[in-house]
Parts: structure tokens; sequence; C-alpha cells
């Protein structure tokens, strides 16, 4: 566990170049989510073809851990199976991103959330 | 890169004048000012012209001054001094919503101990109505305890008229004016306070020093810390002797320059606040457009999150905060912010410049030129800013 306060390096590169920032206008599923704890949001696209995540693409109006777990899980996600990514938790992004300081957990809780919502809109389109 | 400092309502750098008065004391000038001896008398004779000077300033009497281990000390002193002194006679306190946590929770702790508290809320401002005081008094209210200007926004309350009406009741009248010193001429006799509390990092002087004054003839007022004679009973513990005298000379070297230095600094905030209205749009003001310190300026950038601003300002080598609850220990917004009826996501986007007398014109400049393409970067990534 990192210090209160202190972001790794990991994680500040995620804040400062983010990746897959913007939006899908033709996504095959968009999850939009927001944090009870503090007030944020954040909303998720995806292109799905063959059960497999071709794209994601976020917009996250959160502190630092937020754009960066928000940052991470796109990375995480893409490429993969749904089957695969439905492994994936806020556990897998935190320590992907080499620690969150402690009272910063709940923002990668955001991420993980952020893709069940996404997948539950691509299967609701689907029908 | 150059360091911009601009959290000075946080704390400020030591004046290097202030650091070589404190120097001596640190070294050759050790004595114990209750010391008979030469060593002793020497440092006593010093501590006596701090305490004329820290009086000095603020219209007081020395023998009014009691040096304290900061300014939270100082209004813990004035609040639980006069709550535990005046228990018999009652025992509610009037207070602000969006007074520093060194009142409020210390209003919090005695609330636990079986006082009452009425917290006067505020209007969109941060300013305090003094007839909400006269509303809330009661007749076993035994203090009000306002602030004299606010650190998170600035605003500065209507303490003549709220202590008017204190004197009118007979109640006592304690303001923190930690904001303040330094940078407003203060009087206590103008302002007709009963007790207030200054600390010197606020005006470049050293940090763990500050004072409460406590008006002559006010009935018994419990001390916190116990002990020996020192601080004529009132706050025992030997002298915290180089943080005395670096506050003497704070004191000193403000006053003498306050006037210029107040409209240099009301010049650089304007230019700041102007300058960041003009280049970024969906931005507001938090605090009062004219009663307000001339070192602070509280501003929301709708859509983004104040953290976010704060860091990619950090890595430019600007200092700034937030009022933001992803910000907080606690991931609480603000609770001035919250009290002045700001909505949750506006206090999100909020940040706090504060100018200090190391500020200059270039600084102003340089965060105009880095924080517009910073609030439209992470506007992009918001998705609140597309809706
Ligand atoms: S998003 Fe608010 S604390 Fe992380």
């Amino acid at each position: 566990m990192r210090e209160e306060g202190l972001y790794s390096d990991k994680v500040m590169d995620h804040f400062e170049n983010p990746r897959n920032v913007g939006k899908i206008e033709d996504a095959d599923g968009v999850g939009t989510v927001g944090n009870p704890v503090c007030g944020d949001v954040m909303k998720l696209y995806l292109k799905i073809e063959d059960d497999t995540i071709i794209d994601a693409k976020f917009k996250t109006f959160g502190c630092g851990a937020a754009i960066a777990t928000s940052s991470m899980i796109t990375e995480l996600i893409k490429g993969k199976k749904i089957e695969e990514i439905k492994e994936i938790t806020n556990k897998t992004v935190t320590e992907a991103l080499g620690g969150l300081p402690k009272n910063k957990l709940h923002c990668s809780v955001l991420a993980e959330e952020a893709v069940e919502a996404a997948l539950k809109d691509y299967y609701e389109k689907r029908g | 890169m150059k360091i911009v400092y601009l959290d000075n309502n946080a704390t400020t750098p030591l004046h290097p004048e202030v650091l070589e008065e404190m120097l001596p004391f640190l070294k050759e000038d050790f004595g114990n000012p209750s010391s008979l001896h030469q060593f002793g008398r020497k440092v006593k004779v010093k501590i006596d012209e701090a305490r004329e000077k820290v009086a000095g300033i603020i219209g007081a009497d020395p023998s009014e001054i009691v040096f304290t281990g900061g300014g939270s000390e100082a209004d813990n002193l004035a609040i639980k001094g006069v709550a535990f002194a005046s228990k018999e006679k009652g025992r509610h306190i009037i207070t602000s919503q969006i007074e520093h946590h060194a009142v409020l929770n210390t209003c919090k702790y005695l609330e636990r101990n079986g006082y009452r508290i009425t917290y006067i809320p505020v209007d969109k401002y941060g300013m305090v109505k003094p007839e909400d005081v006269a509303e809330a008094i009661s007749d076993d209210t035994i203090l009000i305890t306002i602030h004299h200007s606010n650190n998170e926004i600035g605003t500065i309350q209507p303490i003549k008229e709220i202590s008017k009406i204190a004197e009118e009741r007979g109640i006592i009248f304690h303001t923190d004016a930690v904001q303040s010193l330094g940078k407003l001429p203060l009087n206590v006799d103008d302002m007709g306070v009963t007790l207030l509390s200054v600390s010197a990092h606020k005006l470049n002087g050293p940090k763990g020093v500050g004072a409460c004054y406590i008006r002559k003839g006010i009935r018994r007022l419990h001390p916190l810390i116990n002990g020996g004679n020192q601080e004529m009973k009132r706050r025992a513990g030997t002298e915290n002797v180089a943080g005395i005298i670096g506050f003497s000379k704070a004191c000193e070297i403000a006053s003498a320059c306050m006037e210029e230095e107040r409209e240099r600094l009301i010049s650089l905030r304007d230019k700041l606040q102007n300058g960041l209205t003009e280049k970024i749009s969906h931005v507001r003001l938090n605090g009062h457009p004219t009663e307000r310190l001339p070192t602070t300026l509280n501003m929301s950038f709708e859509y983004v999150e104040g953290e976010t601003l704060m860091i990619n300002l950090d890595l430019e080598g600007i200092a700034v905060s937030t009022g933001s609850a992803c910000s907080s220990g606690s991931l609480e917004p603000s609770h001035v912010l919250v009290a002045m009826g700001i909505p949750y996501e506006v206090i999100h986007g909020s940040l706090r410049f504060s100018l200090g007398r190391e500020n200059t014109e270039e600084d102003i400049e340089r965060v105009l030129e880095v924080l517009p393409p910073i609030v439209e970067k992470v506007r992009k990534m918001s998705p609140l800013w597309e809706e």
C-alpha cells in the first residue's frame, strides 16, 4: 500500500497521457456510472465484434486516480474476449497501476462498474 | 521551470529578515526567560518587546497578548477557555457554518460535552448576517465566535456589527483573525472584540507560534495548559522564544508595508480573476466580489474536477489548492462552499489561488498561460462537458 496522497509513476503516466480518451459514435455498448463517494462520473464506450473488444474509449469526470484507472482499464480490455474481461476487477486495475493510495481505492471501482454497465448495455442492445 | 507558489493561505515562506532575527535565539541567546540570571533576563527583555510589537499591530495592550503554539491553539484557548469558565452561567455558543476547523471542531468537541452550539448559515457570498446572530442569542449564550475572514474564499465578515450585538447583550465575542493579520488593518477596539486569534506563519513568520488577544477585565478564562506562571498563567510552558521573536518581526514587516502591499495584491488578484474569466468559459467566482481578502481568489471551473486541475498545475510548477471532495482526506467537499449553497459539481471544480508577498506579475501571467489549456484538456476528458 502506498502512502496516502502519493500517486505511483504508473498512475502519473496514465494521468498525464491518458490512453483512449474520447467517444465511439457507433459504440456497441456504453456504460455510464457515478461514484457515490465523491460524485464522479465515468462513461465507457465499447466496440465489440465476435465477442471481442475491438475498441474502447472513455470520458471521466474525476480525480487523478479516476482518470488513471479509466485509462488503464481501456488498455486492459482492448483486444480481449468478453469472457476474459469479466475476470477483470478493480483490483486488477489497481495492481496494473502499481497501487493506489488507500483513500483512492474507491475510484477504481468506477472502472470495473463501467465495464459491467457497458456490457449490460451491449447485451440489451443485441436483445 | 519557475515555481509559482499560490497557496499562501495554507502557509507562507519565512521572510529572510524574520529568520535573521530568530537565529540568535536558536544559538547563543538560549536562556529561559523565567531565569533570573543574565541569560534569562536578556531573553525576557526580548519577549517583552515582541509582545509590544504584536500587541501594537492589533491596537492592544501588551498585557492582553498570550503567545500560543499557533492559531489553532489560540482558537481552542479562547473557545474552551470561555466555555469552561462560564459553564455555570450558560452552555450555549454561537458560531458560523464556515469557520476554520480549529473553531468548528472545538465547538463540536464542546457539543459532545454538554454544550449547545448554533451554527449560523451564510449567504451565497459566504457572509454571515448579523441579524441571524442576534436571533440565535438566548439567555444562556456565553460566547459568539465568528471568524474575521475566510481562508477558502476570502470573504470578510461584518465583525463590527456582530460585536455590537454581542456587546449589547453582554456576550463575549471571539474572532479568528488568522487570515486577516498583516493583510487588513485590525484594531481590537475598533472591531469591539473580546478575544482574537492570530498565527505567525500566515504572514511570513515561523510555524508553531500564534497569539490570543484577551481583553483586559474579561472574566475568568480557563487555561488549556496548566503548569508554570508563563503568559500571565494563561499558557504554561517555557516560551517558544525564537518563534515569538520571529512572529513579532513578521508583524513589524507586515504593518510597515500593509497599505502598498494590499494594493499590489489586489491588482495581482484581479488580474488573475479577470484573465481567467476572459480566457476560460464557464468559470465562476466563489466568495464576495468586493468584501474579500486581497490575497484570495477562489474560482470554479465547471465540468472538471479540482484535484485533476491541481495536479496538472503542480506538474507545471504551480501550487494551488482545491475544495473538491476528491482531494480531501474525508472525501467530503469543502464545508465552506457547501454552506454557500454551491452545487456539488461546481464545488468539485473549485481552485483556490492565494497570493503572498513573493508573488509577481510574471507569476500571474504564467498561470494565465498554463491554466486555460489544462482546463480545455481536462474538459475534453469530461463526460459532463459533451452533454
Ligand atoms: S474520483 Fe473522487 S476521489 Fe477519485
